[in-house]
């Protein structure tokens, strides 16, 4: 198998950045292809709506 | 001279809407006339008397839709009516609401991301993580409070797949050049260091940068990556990454001690490894130690940064930072202005690192230090509100953190605490330390420049002086221009250094004939 | 193909079929002519199906208003009396391809309006809308109102719709819905566009100056008189989407004052149910919360297709009924996004940027962003007898969702 993680320090780095925006920003600033992902607990936590979202999107 | 129409049956637009589609669609070169109308029967007549006409255009009804276009070829004919669907949505708003809320959703929009960086709540990090490693990801996890179980389970799983984990709890990462989390912007050079603290890898990374070389990679690991728990496997793939990237040229790595079989599974990798290799294990004693020849070690973050320096260099000599002649006669000309009750320092640290690094420089020096994170048990504080003697707290720590900003994003803590601090007639020193670059508070000084003058202004009062040193981390790349920083404090009476060991080294040569 | 594929897939074209729909009006005829399954002695009532006993005070009185008009009782106790014995059948609109506002009862010999999808051939079925019976109220005076309808107004209506050929809706509904109306509970624009239609067709169709001259008052000034079009539109346009395998997209909304109920599209038929919620709203003079019963009505059918509160961004005018400030009502129409499969091609928002309504509320984005659909409705009084007494807003049930969620996983076994 390739190694990814030494095609990481080679590669442009294109994230996705879940949770605090700043992160984002901050990549942004430094004219990184980021994607900023507003991430909200799934189903406002429910475990069992969880384990069915997982197997359904 | 190309003629074209579509109808759309039943689509029924406003004028006014119409008229911007129509602007649109003339814009397209090589377009002479369009137009975008509904079918009523004076419509019907304006189309004709361009010459546009035809059954369908007959038969159409006021409810349908006719866009019709005349052009210099064909082909651009049929690229704007091909087009006419993204003409009818170009007067969308910017959507304003985020849409995108799950890892899927990202990688929808960026479907070849190699990086994801999680700053979630730690429950939910265990499911994210694993989705993104399955999607082929690596991740640069900030967020904390990850069981380790689970920590280990990711970190395997991304070992099997050839992936890199950079923490939980990690908070600095440079790859290639772009900084994630707390970082600074630092030069591209030849050293590569690894690190489980964010604060350890921006005080080596700014050293290296400010000393006029450059950084290759910072790879965080996540606080506790060389736990036996864990056995350090971020930080081996980190050094298999290091010895194979070809920029490196020398691998650094920044920690407190490793577990014990981590630290010995480390040193023998140490040994094989085909590049130089400087360790720091802050707070260990050095002859605990036995390396081969391409290994130094070191037990603060600037001689790590010295040592690694000189593998560069000529000829490797002793490494060992001291301060200057001139700073031992401030010290003693700071000294000279206390009253006699004014005996302790205090420090109050942003960084985790820095209040790790400055009680072992002080404990060498022989002088007992309480804190709330203690490099000896025995020394932990009762009450981490209340100092005792000699006290370094680190501001960062659950305790100050727990619904409130960190210090290094906000200053009121902090604030508060040199306040109450200067109160104390016993206390003779504040150590405080600066950390500027990406997403740290876009001015750490001047969030506690009152704070600092009111508190001398106190001591000054009760007929004292209070001596504040501190250590600034950055470069002058910084968002938050370190120049100005260091002037600011200078003028608040600060005596700065560019060094947390310097400022604590300082602060021994101030304490030593108390 | 795995099922998050064959789910994309269904729902593409859940949202093909919703976005497609040309709803026609072509009759105004009586319920027992044209319901396919309305029988004698039979009341069709709004929201998810539930006996006579738990029904809520409003429905009551309006089913015993129905009985009493239909003749199969001389007053309410005759009328409780007989219900009480099951001697008068019921069953929800929604199992007729009907649907009606509030009480939402419809019984044989009331004319409703009738709505054909051109696009898929299917007609559905919506009563008048008026402020009394629906919500309750059995008096002789909100009765009269039914007749009225029955003997002057819908039968012109019929003969003017007859002349005409019937009439296209979208044009009304898509002008509307750039006038500032949301189709729920701001229909100013659409009945009056509506009326003009009808002012038309009245005079061509040669109708009776005694029998003309009233519609045509009813019609100038009845604000809501679209809603009842709107709805049998929505459920015309909803009807195609059902039975879809494998669509996690939601059919429809309904409420009867005690359950909200929703249906989705790979699980049929199938109702899931959570208590109706209370709504948060405003109230007219001499009435409080304390009066008010709980949500109820068919006309959730208008969120449904994107109408009401999801397109509320978009109807200023609606915030003095229900409260709130404009930029609340942007954010409920932006935030109703996040639980949509997409955007309409032609029904559009101006104060949006003519960005297209949020239509295929899908029950996955419901349960994974834990946003629900939200509603702006009127309010009904919790005992018999009242007519309208306020408005609000109101977030359907988030436990639909997720039961419905639950069934999903199970049928489709995963």
């Amino acid at each position: 198998m390739e190694d990814k993680v030494e095609d990481l320090l080679q590669e442009e780095l294109v994230i996705i950045n879940m949770g605090l925006r700043g992160f984002a920003e901050s990549l942004e600033q430094q004219e990184v292809e980021v994607v900023q992902v507003d991430w909200i607990p799934p189903a406002g936590g429910d475990q069992e709506m969880i384990d069915i979202l997982e197997k359904l999107m | 001279m190309a003629i074209g129409f579509v109808i759309r049956k039943n689509q029924y637009y406003d004028s006014v809407f119409l008229m911007g589609v129509n602007k649109r669609l003339s814009q397209n070169k090589g377009v002479l006339q369009t137009a975008v109308l509904m079918a009523s029967e004076k419509n019907k007549q304006l189309l004709a008397d361009i010459g546009i006409y035809g059954d369908q255009i007959v038969t159409a009804k006021p409810n349908d839709l006719i866009v019709a276009v005349i052009a210099e070829t064909p082909q651009v004919v049929d690229t704007v009516l091909g087009g006419l669907d993204q003409a009818l949505l170009a007067l969308e708003e910017k959507v304003l609401v985020s849409l995108l809320h799950t890892l899927n959703d990202g990688l929808a929009k960026k479907p070849h991301a190699n990086l994801a960086v999680l700053t979630i709540p730690g429950e939910y990090v265990f499911r994210e993580a694993r989705k993104a490693l399955d999607a082929g990801l690596s991740l640069f996890i900030f967020s904390s409070n990850v069981p380790v179980e689970e920590e280990r389970k990711l970190k395997e799983l991304a070992a099997e797949k050839k992936l890199l984990v950079m923490g939980p709890d990690c908070g600095t990462s440079i790859l290639g050049g772009v900084g994630i989390g707390f970082s600074n912007i630092i030069n591209r050079g030849a050293f590569g260091v690894i690190g489980p603290s964010g604060t350890g890898l921006q005080e080596f990374t700014c050293q290296i940068h400010n000393a006029g070389f450059g950084i290759s990679h910072a790879i965080g690991t996540g606080s506790h990556d060389l736990s036996d728990e864990i056995g350090g496997i971020t930080s081996f793939q980190a050094l298999d990454a290091l010895e194979a990237d070809p920029q490196t040229k020398v691998i650094a790595i920044i920690a407190k001690p490793p577990g014990r079989k981590t630290l010995e599974r480390l040193i023998a990798r140490f040994k094989l490894c085909g590049k130089p290799v400087v360790s720091c294990f802050l707070g260990a004693r050095m002859d605990s130690f036995e390396g081969g020849e391409a290994l130094t070690w070191t037990t603060t973050i600037d001689d790590a940064v010295l040592a690694a320096i000189q593998h560069v260099g000529e000829k490797p000599t002793a490494i060992r930072i001291e301060l200057t002649h001139q700073e031992r006669e401030l010290a003693s000309k700071s000294r000279a202005d206390w009253a006699p009750e004014q005996r302790f320092l205090r420090g109050l640290f942003a960084g985790g690192t820095f209040c790790y690094q400055s009680q072992q420089i002080l404990g060498e020096a022989g002088i007992v230090v309480h804190s709330n994170a203690p490099l000896d048990p025995h020394y932990k504080l009762a009450d981490p509100d209340r100092s005792s003697e000699h006290t370094l707290i680190d501001m960062g720590d659950e305790t100050y953190t727990l619904g409130r900003p960190h210090p290094m994003i906000d200053g009121t803590t902090r604030r508060q605490r040199i306040m109450s601090e200067s109160r104390d007639p016993s206390v003779a020193v504040l150590l405080l330390d600066f950390i500027l670059g990406f997403n740290a508070s876009m001015d750490p000084v001047g969030e506690l420049y009152d704070a600092i003058l009111e508190a001398k202004q106190m001591v000054r009062q009760q007929g004292g002086e209070l001596t504040i040193v501190a250590s600034i981390c950055g470069t002058k790349e910084d968002p938050q221009e370190l120049d100005l920083q260091e002037r600011l404090l200078r003028e608040a009476g600060v005596i700065v250094f560019q060094s947390n060991a310097k400022a604590a080294l300082f602060c021994c040569q101030l304490l030593k004939h108390v | 193909m795995d099922i998050k594929q064959k789910i994309e897939k269904a729902n593409e074209e859940a949202v093909r079929r919703l976005t497609s729909g040309d709803p026609v009006l072509v009759d105004v005829a009586p319920a027992g002519e044209v319901i396919p399954g309305l029988e004698n002695k039979m009341i069709t009532h709004s929201g998810p199906p539930i006996e006579w006993g738990r029904m809520c005070g409003a429905q009551q009185g309006a089913i015993i208003g129905m009985v009493i008009y239909e003749g199969w009782a001389e007053g309410p106790e005759e009328a409780r009396a007989k219900l009480e014995k099951g001697e008068i059948r019921l069953e929800p609109n929604h199992h007729h391809h009907a649907v009606g506002p509030m009480a939402g009862t419809i019984s044989p010999s009331a004319p409703v309006w009738v709505v054909e999808n051109r696009a898929f051939g299917n007609r559905a079925f919506c009563r008048q809308v008026e402020g009394r019976q629906q919500f309750g109220e059995f008096s002789k005076d909100a009765l009269d109102g039914l007749r009225l309808w029955r003997d002057i107004w819908a039968p012109t209506l019929r003969e003017a719709l007859q002349k005409m050929g019937g009439l296209e809706l979208n044009p009304i509904i898509i002008q509307a819905l750039q006038m500032g109306d949301e189709l729920h509970n701001r229909h100013s624009a659409s009945s009056s566009l509506f009326a003009n239609r009808m002012a038309i067709a009245i005079s061509e169709a040669d109708v009776l100056k005694e029998r003309a001259l009233p519609t045509l008052q009813y019609l100038a000034g009845h604000n809501l008189l679209f809603l009842g079009l709107a709805m049998a539109c929505g459920k015309a346009i909803t009807d195609p989407v059902m039975d879809i395998e494998y669509s996690t997209i939601v059919t429809a909304m309904a409420r009867n004052g005690t359950d909200f109920g929703i249906r989705v599209s790979g699980l049929g038929d199938e109702w899931f149910t959570a208590p109706a919620p209370v709504v948060d709203g405003l109230f007219l003079p001499g009435y409080s919360a304390d009066d008010a019963g709980f949500d109820m009505g068919d006309s959730a059918i208008a969120e449904t297709v994107g109408w009401g509160a999801f397109t509320i961004g978009g109807a200023p005018g609606i915030l003095t009924l229900v409260g709130g400030t404009p930029e609340e009502a942007l954010e409920y129409t932006r935030e109703m996004r996040k639980i949509t499969s997409a955007t309409h091609p032609t029904y559009r928002m101006p104060a949006l940027g003519f960005a297209g309504t949020s239509v295929g509320i899908d029950i996955r984005k419901v349960v994974q962003t834990n946003v629900s659909p939200i509603i702006d409705t009127a309010i009904a009084h919790k005992d018999p007898g009242y007519p309208i007494i306020g408005a609000g807003l109101v977030r359907a049930p988030i436990e639909c969702f997720k039961q419905a969620l639950i069934a999903f996983s199970q049928k489709y076994n995963t």
